[in-house]
């Protein structure tokens, strides 16, 4: 009698089997979904902490290039005043802009759910707005071109699938997701050669872009010790160790060193 | 009783045992029509004519691979120029049989119409088993070829200011056709290599095949690793064929010409003889 309990696995397990393979290659690639992450693992929120900060840059910032966009007449008209690039990108202050501040260690295996919301790279004057912009993996990316002229998407990651779609004039957004953590993508537009951007992708939602300001906030951190990670497209990574004990706002700072002399 | 449930643990401890080791050793399969490819069967074929080339791990280093310009296609990137699927997709088991088929003109990449089809077949299977894309994504729908809309004079106009004004190809391909816009000298593929657009007025043939519906799905899925973007989000179909029109006005007149003639002739002649024209799949 128990044999018949345990026959009846097996067989099930061989009938299965038999029918994963009778199906034809596409049925059989549907059974490997693309990665998902696991559930929230929710913190509690009265004794989440955040880690506040600047981003600065000590001495003379290299100097941006002008950039001619005489070869279409649509970029060059949407700029009065000469368009340049934001390789370096500074405000008041000595403040670093465009830099992406992130937790890149400390969090061991929790896993977090893509947030609902999207994130946005606008074509605007024949630049990237954001230059920089991060999101999590399998959230919503839109791509919109304001532009009255037509363009090409062109992420080129190392982790991710590449691809190249082009996005003409009045064309809705292109929506776009990214499967794995990368940091950070480059964007490329093909048309127009001097647009460069960066998608910085994350498994969790510890990140910030500096503005204009070289300030950041990450929020909603479970108390413990991390390392935060700042990273500049041209000047590199910097980290430190910092630890967040219980409802507590801690202030940290981020010095880049110009390798471009006095 | 003891004794038949000893036997029926055994049984299951083999079964579980199987199941285990079946899982691995899963090979790579590809299917055109009624023909099935085997990996196993590709392999051999694959260190006889193609390892050159591409290399023992597929990823595009065989040792004659300096020489060739441009280089090797990497097959672990499981990334495809020639594809009727959409950008970023992997492609159909077909597309991968018709490259090798026809080869890709202006590279060192032959025709290889002197193996069978089986042969290509088992090719194809593969080389798909050289990146886990083929066994974890789906190819995506491939790309619909609608009825071409007459190459009139209108068309050909329209297609002008699609190429030369709306979507730009003028900015890489350059005004004339010959792959030298503005844009040419800044192009690099995937890898970072220098890559330079088509010159549309050296030959009658592309890359991806010659007729006007390669034209076509070219332009609409775009040559994945390479700067040509897939414009299916910015061009209607009867845009797309009005491009594919004035593109084909770049060409050398008399070589399609004299390609046309061929081909006219092989088909009038094999009419007789009773057997396929020209082009068509052996």
């Amino acid at each position: 009698m128990k044999s018949a309990y345990l026959t009846l696995p097996i067989a099930a397990a061989l009938f299965s089997l038999a029918a994963h393979y009778e199906k034809g290659p596409a049925a059989r690639a549907a059974e490997y979904p693309a990665p998902s992450w696991g559930p929230f693992v929710s913190t509690d929120s009265a004794t989440e902490s955040e880690v506040v900060g600047k981003v600065i840059l000590e001495g003379k910032a290299p100097g941006n290039h002008a950039i001619n966009m005489a070869a279409d007449p649509e970029c060059a008209k949407s700029h009065t005043g000469p368009a340049t690039s934001e390789d370096v990108v500074v405000g008041p202050a000595n403040a670093l802009a465009n830099v992406v501040v992130y937790i890149s260690d400390g969090l061991a295996n929790r896993a977090f759910d893509p947030p609902k919301g999207s994130a946005v790279i606008e074509q605007k004057g024949c630049q990237y707005r954001g230059h920089v912009v991060a999101l999590e993996a399998g959230q919503k990316l839109l791509v919109q071109n304001d532009d009255p002229t037509t363009h090409n998407i062109h992420p080129q990651p190392a982790n991710n699938r590449e691809w190249n779609q082009s996005q003409a004039q009045g064309v809705p957004p292109i929506e776009a997701t990214f499967g794995r953590e990368e940091i950070a993508i480059p964007v490329k537009c093909n048309i127009h050669p001097w647009m460069k951007g960066y998608i910085a992708v994350f498994k969790h939602p510890y990140f910030a872009v500096t503005g204009k300001d070289g300030s950041f906030v990450l929020k909603g951190l479970p108390a413990g010790t991390y390392t935060l990670t700042a990273w500049q497209e041209k000047l590199g990574t910097l980290t430190q160790k910092v630890t967040v004990g219980s409802k507590e706002e801690k202030k940290v700072e981020f010095v880049f060193k110009s390798q471009a002399g006095d | 009783m003891a004794r038949t449930t000893a036997i029926a643990m055994r049984t299951t401890a083999w079964s579980c045992l199987f199941v285990f080791l079946a899982a691995p050793v899963f090979s790579q399969e590809s299917h055109i029509g009624n023909l099935t490819g085997e990996a196993t069967r590709g392999k051999k074929l694959y260190q006889r004519f193609c390892i050159g080339c591409h290399g023992e791990q597929g990823d595009g280093r065989g040792e004659n691979a300096v020489y060739v310009d441009p280089r090797p296609r990497d097959f672990t990137a499981g990334t495809f120029k020639c594809r009727s699927t959409p950008s970023g997709a992997i492609p159909l088991d077909a597309d991968l049989f018709n490259t090798i088929g026809r080869g890709l003109y202006s590279t060192a990449m032959p025709p290889w119409l002197p193996l069978t089809r089986q042969q290509r077949v088992d090719l194809v299977a593969y080389v798909k088993s050289f990146s886990s894309r083929f066994r974890e994504e789906k190819p995506g729908p491939p790309m619909e070829v609608p009825p071409e809309t007459p190459a009139s004079e209108d068309s050909i106009d329209r297609g002008r200011e699609l190429y030369q004004a709306t979507i730009k190809c003028a900015l890489c391909h350059g005004k004339e056709g010959r792959g030298d816009g503005p844009s040419a000298p800044t192009l690099t593929d995937s890898k970072g290599m220098p890559i330079q657009p088509y010159d549309f007025t050296a030959a009658s043939r592309f890359k991806c095949g010659q007729s006007n519906e390669d034209l076509y799905r070219v332009l609409m899925t775009g040559l994945d690793g390479s700067p040509m973007a897939s414009f299916s989000t910015s061009l209607k179909p009867e845009q797309a064929w009005d491009v594919v029109h004035y593109v084909r006005t770049f060409q050398p007149d008399t070589h399609a010409k004299v390609l046309n003639f061929h081909a006219k002739r092989h088909t009038e002649a094999n009419k007789e003889s009773g057997q396929l024209g020209f082009g068509s799949p052996k």
